[in-house]
């Protein structure tokens, strides 16, 4: 039935059809990503609220179900404001650069087995590149504002990004030498036979340390410094309003999403059911701890006031990086011993 | 069908690459030319990927557009520079220009003709070929003591940056993080005993 019917649309589109079909795939990843990101808002609030001892958004839709939807309405009619003495191009540039690494980064996530839409040998190379290029929209955004605190923002920003992604690509070294491969729905693979078998009990500080250099990473509090609301307003994107500041918004949550999801993959054995003898491998495992990564990232926010500038450079250059260095020699080492299945 | 449109992707990269590349010297603002010196760094890593290299061309965008050009970026960004002064000399350097960019011009001529170069097409791989694993053990067998001194070099290079930078000013406030984190409440504050200085308001009078 499902193969006849792509039969028939791969006749109709011809030649045209990889591309149709390509599309269909990106649509089918981005749009339930979309309704995530969203949800993820009103999640994010109502956790909040909860461990604050408030309700949280309960006006709009039963349960503040609708509340999301309401707030992009409100985006979408609201004003842009170009500032006079910005440079405009790039201005309205920077929140698509923001943007578009946020979910380029989700072609080689695999969501189930063989279900993945690029599946490419150096996934998690490409998945590091792809985060590494989103702090572009961040730097353009505070320069093209043409505001002191705006561009205050960028730089504290470049800085933290460029230093977490350090400790985050080392933590990342020790999961490949595990597994033995840099594609992720291999790295799943490894991790298959039960949850004590998952990368995240052999390589527990490699664990920690990436999870919080992710939280680094998307400038997600206790590390959003990059927008600092107490000291330079609200950071980079300052000077930006209606849709273009939604943009900014939705690439933070998207990344948040995306960190948690690479999270679950390398460390948590992404679809992998944790008793595979009683209850069956399914994406709904995978979602299950993508979600309680974003609750733990959630609960961050909710719990530790914001480090200082020079705290966190510490922090990711002085704890993390030796760390993380410590260990890598700890598996190679355990690796020639007899204890080297313990790492597989 | 598919060399043609490899060979479209390849003309429409090279295109953009060129166009990257003179902007990068030709462009006014400094930080337009380094945004312009990142596309050009990350369209040549979409040459590379049609070259089948996909871990340079990986590697290239992560560690050339993720981490040098930020921080170079950064750095063009904080000068406080003055175009006009930038520019007023420009045509004295004509001469050394002419001649270094000449002589690269030349060598790279002599690169492109020669026979070992030309008509070189990389051999395709299929789809199981990993290219990154090729690298790793050509790097850590044929070729392990060029990449050690390579790392080296690149390791005292990092000592000698901070060596050149690391100042220790006499009157600087620094805090011990360990200090930080081990103090106790009684360090910083102390609860007073007040006792209530004013009686509560009596009927009918005014205050």
């Amino acid at each position: 039935m499902m193969t006849d019917l792509l039969n028939m649309l791969q006749q109709f589109f011809g030649p045209l059809w990889p591309v149709v079909w390509g599309l269909a795939k990106i649509i089918a990843i981005i749009a339930p990503l979309m309704i995530g990101v969203a949800y993820l808002t009103l999640f994010e609030r109502k956790v909040i609220g909860f461990m604050q001892v408030r309700i949280g958004p309960n006006r709009v839709g039963y349960y503040g179900l609708l509340q999301p939807i309401a707030d992009g309405v409100k985006l979408l009619f609201k004003e842009i404001i170009l500032p006079t003495a910005a440079n405009k191009f790039l201005f309205l540039l920077a929140p698509v650069l923001v943007f578009a690494p946020a979910l380029a980064a989700w072609a080689v996530i695999p969501f189930d087995l063989n279900l993945v839409l690029a599946d490419i040998d150096a996934g998690l190379l490409y998945i590091l590149a792809m985060t590494s290029i989103g702090v572009y929209g961040v730097i353009i955004a505070g320069w093209a504002s043409n505001s002191k605190y705006a561009f205050l923002g960028s730089l504290r920003s470049a800085a933290q990004i460029v230093s977490y992604e350090i400790a985050m690509g080392f933590a990342l070294v020790g999961v490949l030498m595990c597994a033995n491969s840099l594609n992720l729905g291999q790295i799943v693979q490894g991790q298959a036979g039960g949850f004590w078998h998952w990368y995240f009990i052999p390589l527990f500080p490699l664990f920690i340390v990436y999870f919080i250099s992710a939280v680094a990473e998307t400038n997600r509090a206790p590390f959003d410094v990059a927008e600092g609301e107490s000291e330079i307003v609200a950071g980079f994107h300052v000077e930006y309003s209606g849709m273009a500041f939604a943009v900014f918004f939705l690439a933070e949550y998207a990344n948040m999403i995306l960190v948690a999801t690479l999270a679950a993959t390398m460390f948590l054995g992404g679809w992998l059911s944790p008793l595979p003898s009683l209850l069956p491998d399914s994406f709904l495992w995978l979602a299950l701890k993508i979600t309680v990564m974003l609750f733990f990232v959630i609960w961050l926010r909710a719990t530790f006031p914001r480090y200082r500038y020079d705290q966190i450079m510490r922090l990711g250059w002085k704890v993390f990086i030796p760390v993380t260095l410590v260990w890598i020699v700890v598996v190679g080492a355990m690796m020639q011993t007899r204890w080297a299945y313990l790492f597989h | 069908m598919a060399m043609i449109f490899q060979d479209v992707v390849f003309y429409v990269l090279a295109a953009i690459l060129v166009f990257a590349g003179l902007r990068v010297i030709t462009a006014r603002n400094p930080v337009h030319a380094a945004l312009f010196l990142v596309l050009a760094f990350f369209t040549a890593a979409g040459i590379w990927l049609l070259l089948e290299a996909e871990f340079l061309a990986i590697a290239l965008v992560m560690v050339y557009v993720g981490a040098v050009m930020v921080l170079f970026l950064f750095v063009v960004m904080m000068l406080d520079i003055n175009l006009e002064q930038l520019r007023k000399n420009f045509w004295d350097a004509i001469i050394p220009a002419l001649i270094v960019g000449g002589l690269i011009f030349a060598e790279m001529v002599m690169i492109l003709v020669s026979k070992k170069f030309g008509g070189l097409v990389p051999a395709t791989h299929d789809a199981n070929y990993s290219n990154t694993a090729a690298l790793g053990n050509l790097l850590y067998t044929d070729y392990v003591l060029p990449f050690e001194i390579a790392a080296v070099v690149l390791l005292v290079a990092i000592v000698a940056a901070i060596a050149l930078t690391l100042r220790r000013r006499a009157n600087a406030k620094r805090i011990d993080p360990a200090d930080q984190i081990h103090v106790k409440r009684a360090d910083r504050i102390r609860m007073v005993n007040m006792p209530v200085e004013k009686d509560a308001p009596v009927e009918g009078e005014k205050t």
